[in-house]
């Protein structure tokens, strides 16, 4: 029963989605990204670690679509590649923020009171230290990789969601239906499941689409200051990091990771804004912290 | 009205002591000092002892805390020992560097968003607001760096205009820095306004549609003069805060932009520093600009309760 109301749910905000271009749009490049970075370990034409010399900044050709790069790797082929970590970093920490900041927040929201009051200075000071900093730092000392990376982006990226959810939570247990359903005598765990939830889960869907597209341009900011992955891993950020010093002679090695970086970022983006639409919830007021 | 302002400036005093204590908490799980820092790959036996009893880190956390703390009060705030200077002296002329390309985006950025927010919000869905609303996601989404380096791209490589990177040291008069700030300056600022005027222009929609604009449309308040004197008072207050928050945000953006520009700035010191694990500096560092953050929200708090009637004349 529960099962068939999610399908039947998730059918309907997809279908809201898909009635406005711009979520047509954002799901076909999102759709197009995942689907590459699931497939292209497969298909690229090219091994991505490979140096060839004579090829070193040649000009985009029949066998080289994009050109080769400073040390001589097919552009192509690491620009079908550099997606995969960002995306699976990204993906998974989008959902532990969601998840641990969605529940804080529905929990503060709640009891209120001068836990509520403590801890949401505590939110407050966090999100007054620029975001980069903590990232970098962290990287600095620990070391790359997802698994230090996914926790990371998860905790900090929660952050905020809390304040999201406990807004949301408040705006919710004012409204009358909650009235409503304390007087017709129900039991709080049904009240919290049945009518506070599936509310605040659409303010968290939203946010988690948000944060999914922050994070990935987090990410990439991290990778270009050469703080995310470890070399031989192609990565777009990296890659536009290593072209700037040849610009002026191989233009080419920039320009397709940037156009795809920026498509999966624009396409989460629209995906976000159409997502917030069919579900009715307000995103333009949003700055992102 | 009084109380209130007290009760925030409180509140901002109370976020920065607690951001000091975060900071410091963070620096000091993370494994290292100062000292394995400073001493590399020598730090081992009695060599780092010797330097944690000097600089007394061999003190217990809690101390250590308190100490800094004060310290920074009176304005010092230590030493740093990677790059044997003060850590004030290091920093305060790269504060000033970004405080030079946060102001000079923001007076760019800041009119063109709130004109072209206004603009699109009312004549919505119109050709302007669709080329304007879609120019603000692209510019909004695209990371820095990307915006950054394509511009690097046009304007140094194939056109030769401006200076694609700043070779100006970092303590040099403002003049020099002139030309090389051109290029960063526009990047920080496209983001900046396209998060502002995506805002302002749904306040302006909003408020058009309210009721007391219907009330002065029915009334036959000629547009213009309902535009200026109804709709911009009120749909521009909370703008006020957004510009706060989107500066502060900024101070992320900042760091990418200084260092693709190669820009003597607070944001790329912060990258070496914590590059080369100079804990002092970076500790500095993050309670500088979270200081700022704080001061800016402070400030715009304050700006709204006094241009705001119906905070300002609240009873509490």
């Amino acid at each position: 029963m529960l099962n068939h109301n999610v399908f039947q749910k998730l059918a309907i905000i997809l279908m809201g989605m898909l009635n406005r271009p711009s979520g047509r749009i954002g799901l076909l490049l999102v759709g197009v990204h995942i689907l590459l970075a699931i497939l292209s370990p497969l298909i690229v034409p090219f091994d991505f670690a490979v140096m060839d010399f004579n090829l070193v900044m040649t000009a985009p050709s029949g066998t080289h679509w994009f050109g080769a790069d400073a040390l001589g790797r097919d552009v192509l082929t690491r620009t079908m590649l550099g997606g995969r970590q960002a995306l699976l970093v990204t993906c998974f920490s989008a959902i532990i923020a969601v998840f641990w900041g969605g529940l804080s927040g529905l929990f503060l929201g709640l009891v209120g009171g001068r836990i509520d009051d403590i801890l949401m200075r505590i939110v407050d000071a966090f999100m007054s230290i620029p975001w980069i900093l903590f990232l970098l730092l962290i990287v600095a000392v620990v070391g790359t990789g997802p698994m230090v990376l996914i926790p990371t982006f998860g905790f900090f990226y929660g952050i905020p969601v809390i304040r999201i959810a406990r807004a949301a939570t408040h705006d919710v247990v004012a409204r009358d239906f909650i009235t409503a359903a304390r007087a017709r005598g129900e039991k709080r765990l049904t009240i919290l499941q049945k009518e506070l939830f599936p509310n605040i889960l659409d303010v968290l869907l939203v946010e988690g689409a948000m944060r999914w597209s922050w994070m990935l341009l987090a990410f990439s900011s991290l990778s270009f200051l050469g703080f995310g992955v470890t070399p031989p891993t192609p990565d777009w950020g990296l890659m536009i990091s290593d072209s700037r010093s040849i610009m002026s002679i191989a233009p080419w090695t920039a320009l397709a990771p940037v156009v795809a970086l920026s498509s999966l970022i624009i396409g989460l983006n629209l995906c976000a804004d159409s997502l917030a639409k069919a579900l009715g919830v307000d995103r333009a007021q949003k700055v992102p912290v | 009205m009084v109380k209130m302002i007290y009760q925030r400036i409180f509140l901002g005093l109370l976020t920065l002591v607690l951001v000091s204590v975060i900071v410091f908490g963070v620096i000091e799980t993370l494994p290292g000092d100062p000292c394995t820092a400073y001493l590399g790959r020598m730090a081992q036996g009695t060599r780092l002892e010797n330097c944690r009893q000097e600089f007394g880190l061999d003190r217990p956390a809690l101390t250590r805390y308190v100490d800094w703390a004060t310290n920074i009060l009176k304005g010092d705030f230590g030493i740093s020992l990677k790059r044997k200077k003060p850590v004030f002296d290091v920093i305060l002329p790269r504060l000033r560097n970004t405080a030079l390309l946060g102001l000079s985006a923001t007076m760019l950025g800041v009119p063109i968003a709130i004109f072209l927010g206004v603009i699109s919000g009312l004549w919505r869905d119109r050709k302007l607001d669709l080329w304007v609303s879609t120019g603000a996601i692209f510019a909004m989404t695209v990371p820095e760096f990307v915006t950054a380096t394509l511009m690097i791209l046009f304007f140094s490589v194939w056109l030769d205009w401006l200076p694609g990177i700043v070779t100006t040291r970092p303590d040099a008069p403002i003049m020099e820095f002139l030309s090389g700030i051109i290029l960063p300056v526009i990047s920080l600022s496209l983001v900046m306004a396209a998060h502002i005027l995506r805002m302002v222009r749904t306040t302006v929609i909003e408020v058009m549609t309210s009721d007391f604009i219907q009330m002065a449309c029915l009334k036959g308040v000629p547009y213009w003069r309902m535009v200026f004197y109804h709709v911009l008072p009120s749909a521009l207050l909370p703008t006020i805060n957004l510009v706060a928050m989107t500066i502060a945000w900024l101070l992320g953006g900042v760091v990418v932009i200084e260092v693709v520009f190669n820009y003597p700035g607070l944001g790329r010191l912060m990258v070496n520093a914590v590059s080369d694990r100079d804990l002092t500096m970076v500790q500095s560092i993050a309670l500088i600009l979270a200081g700022i953050y704080v001061a800016l929200n402070l400030f715009a708090d304050l700006l709204v309760l006094v241009a705001n009637p119906r905070l300002r004349t609240m009873r509490t």
